[in-house]
């Protein structure tokens, strides 16, 4: 099986898309011609043409809003969002038209489009190309939120996406592009080629949306989290000894909440861990659901790991980012409550 | 460097309440003044039209000039007859807000021309995104006036299932895309929509809506980017009524001179067009339209008009402007026009318009008994609690499963 990068299987996902469906177009700022700029529609223009991959002007709102239109008419726009710190021009268009197109219109119009957004942090992007906003896509009725932690699951979930009759937001740790980063940011990166999901099929295949994967069995506590951050704990059970379950949500709207409760009822103790603010974040939904579904399992406090609640920092990155020394610190004490 | 202190600037409408209206300011050229150019016309060689106002019928009810549209009487007739529903229309929904059978209402009075006008122009399968002043496009495209009211009433044969404010219809079939109630967000979208059609090198063209005030909105930017740059085959409608519920048109349109003027700078060419004149609305749109389906591109038509009426069932125009300020605007009533016109052809006459009146108020009132009988907002049939949690998405999520479970539905 070919190995490929997120980049690659992200672009792979596209093109297939596209070869299948001629409704599916692609467009977004610098996507056309020269391919985006962290390349992952390079390509696509000169295979399928101008009409269904084309450079945008810098409106995020016009590129969703002509997207929501698009959909109307019956395209399925799969559209970028430079980095998703640029959507907040967009997200009126976002939260009042693409998400509520199908109620309000009780299904006389729909809204298949997917929003591609680079996300995260880790590459010293200072405070406009680190930030995690998933919690202001996962509050909202009608959305459908993913994030890929690996480049067998970013291609299947995308296809998944694109063929999704409901707006998908689509967020994709822009730290995991060329490589599994465990935040030990001071160790040489890792190709995805030495990586087993680093291997995709190059054709057509789609994962579920709304279905997590465990990464690594355990026994002794669950850990819940997402994109990046699945590195960094598996890293850290590995480092700690902790037989900690490692649960990559995948998506988190719709949320495999079975898969939550069946680890946390074995388990008994539970850490919520994301890159994201921590104040509102989507931890505070993880722990709050844990809390009402497994409370008479739970031997511990649910523990939250998350960003500080500042802004993203740029010289600061690694003392914000909630590395393996947090992490870890953190799942001992977790272990140690009594 | 000079001493001289920096002077803030607030635009203030001509009159507020107590005073005299003035709109001295509108200058209205003479009907059949304003040159029709060709639809291939470079968009610089015609902009003085977007600080005109293109005109048809004159003060003696003639169709003058360069404008005059291929209608026959009975076209026109049928287009009375169309901006006389949606007043009746009007004049029973807004009673049946205050007899509490609904929760708002918001009523077209004055800007019939415009909405039931540019409905004829357009062909089956083109697609409007509306605002929620423009219920014209359903009543002239022949929509049933039952199934407009029980979306008013939110009752149990509501399209809409009782999701959307009243007013805010949606019929893909009728070429009317779901109304957001919020500002300026469907302009875009069908600029994109348009996007759409061409890329899939089809025949549609979209129409987009606005009002004045929501010009100011970063998507109307948006939109006339977007549609500049792909030549999008859209008419971008702006209806000046020049009134933003209690803010003046000034405080939108700045020192621009006129809205349609802002398409200018985009190279897109614009009309200005007067909104009360039922023929002139429609030889301007069949200009656009035309020009969008030979790929010329985008237009941008500002419609003069007025909004005789409150902004909604919940405002008072009384507290921002002169009572009688209606009575002063300068382009008259878009039904009394448009009569007028029909009885100086000899195609009308007094009798027959009282007896057109009886006849519409009773099909409205027809209508509206019907309504009523699936139910009203706060009695009879309404739809189901379980209803609520359906269309969120097109499958029902685990989340939303325990919800309904919750409520017991």
């Amino acid at each position: 099986m070919p190995r490929m990068t997120m980049i690659e299987s992200i672009r792979s996902a596209m093109d297939v898309s596209m070869g299948r469906d001629e409704n599916v177009v692609v467009y977004g700022e610098d996507v056309g011609f020269f391919g985006g700029v962290f390349r992952c529609t390079h390509g696509l223009q000169q295979k399928y043409g101008v009409n269904r991959c084309f450079d945008a002007p810098i409106s995020e709102a016009g590129i969703v809003g002509t997207a929501i239109g698009m959909a109307a008419y019956g395209l399925r726009p799969c559209i970028e969002i430079q980095f998703a710190d640029y959507m907040y021009p967009a997200y009126d268009q976002i939260v009042s038209e693409a998400a509520r197109l199908r109620y309000r219109s009780n299904g006389d119009f729909t809204c298949p489009i997917v929003i591609r957004m680079p996300t995260g942090g880790g590459i010293f992007g200072g405070q406009t190309h680190s930030q995690s906003p998933e919690a202001l896509f996962t509050h909202v009725a009608g959305l459908k939120t993913v994030v890929p932690s690996n480049p067998y699951d970013a291609k299947g979930l995308l296809i998944a996406a694109i063929e999704d009759p409901d707006p998908v937001i689509f967020l994709e740790p822009k730290r995991l592009y060329n490589g599994p980063f465990d935040g030990h940011h001071d160790r040489p990166v890792t190709p995805w080629s030495k990586h087993e999901l680093g291997e995709v099929p190059e054709g057509h295949f789609a994962l579920p949306l709304g279905k997590a994967a465990i990464r690594r069995e355990g026994s002794a506590v669950t850990i819940i989290t997402y994109g990046t951050m699945v590195h960094v704990a598996e890293a850290v059970a590995q480092e700690t000894g902790i037989d900690a379950e490692v649960i990559d949500l995948r998506t988190l709207v719709p949320l495999d909440l079975d898969t939550i409760t069946a680890s946390v009822a074995k388990t008994g103790r539970c850490m919520v861990l994301h890159e994201a603010t921590l104040t509102s974040g989507f931890g505070a939904e993880l722990a709050a659901l844990v809390q009402e579904n497994c409370f008479y399992h739970l031997e511990a406090p649910v523990r939250r790991v998350a960003g500080w609640d500042t802004p993203y920092p740029h010289a600061q990155e690694w003392a914000y980012f909630p590395g393996p020394a947090r992490v870890g610190q953190a799942l001992r004490e977790i272990m140690e409550s009594r | 460097m000079t001493d001289t202190p920096l002077r803030f600037h607030v635009p203030q409408p001509a009159s507020r309440p107590g005073e005299q209206p003035d709109f001295s300011h509108v200058v209205i050229p003479k009907a059949g003044s304003v040159e029709r150019p060709p639809v291939d016309v470079d968009p610089k060689d015609i902009r003085d039209l977007a600080y005109s106002i293109i005109r048809v019928l004159d003060r003696e009810g003639q169709a003058v000039g360069p404008w005059v549209p291929d209608l026959s009487p009975d076209d026109l007739i049928r287009g009375l007859r169309h901006m006389m529903t949606l007043r009746s229309f009007d004049a029973r929904m807004q009673m049946a807000q205050r007899q509490g059978k609904t929760s708002f209402y918001m009523q077209h009075t004055g800007e019939e021309a415009v909405s039931c006008a540019f409905r004829i122009a357009l062909s089956d399968g083109d697609m409007n995104f509306p605002t929620y002043r423009q219920a014209g496009l359903l009543i002239a495209h022949e929509y049933p006036l039952v199934d407009m009211m029980c979306q008013i009433y939110s009752n149990g044969r509501d399209p809409l299932k009782g999701r959307q404010l009243p007013v805010m219809y949606s019929s893909k079939e009728s070429g009317f895309f779901s109304i957001s109630g919020n500002l300026t967000t469907q302009f875009v979208q069908a600029v994109g929509w348009a996007m759409a059609s061409a890329i899939k090198g089809d025949t549609k063209i979209a129409a987009a809506w606005v009002g004045d005030g929501s010009t100011a909105e970063s998507d109307f930017h948006a939109a006339l980017v977007f549609a500049s740059t792909y030549k999008a085959p859209v008419v971008l409608n702006v209806v000046n009524n020049q009134w933003a519920i209690s803010t003046f048109q000034g405080i939108a349109r700045g020192g621009s001179g006129t809205f349609a003027a802002r398409g200018l700078g985009f190279g897109i060419p614009a009309l200005r067009v007067d909104g009360n004149d039922y023929l002139a609305v429609y030889a301007a749109a069949q200009w656009a339209i035309e020009r969008a389906r030979r790929n010329l591109g985008p237009t941008l038509v500002e419609y003069v008009t007025y909004r005789a009426g409150a902004h909604s069932t919940s405002d008072d125009p009384s507290a921002y402007r002169p009572k009688q300020e209606s009575d002063g605007w300068p382009l008259g009533d878009p039904l009394l026009r448009l009569k007028e016109h029909l009885i100086a052809i000899g195609a009308w006459s007094e009798e027959r318009h009282t007896q057109t009146q009886a006849e519409i108020l009773e099909t409205v009132i027809a209508a509206q008994k019907e309504a009523e009988s699936f139910g009203t907002l706060h009695s009879g049939g309404k739809p189901s609690a379980r209803d609520m949690f359906e269309g969120v998405y097109a499958e029902l999520p685990p989340h939303l499963r325990r919800q309904r479970q919750q409520l017991g539905v």
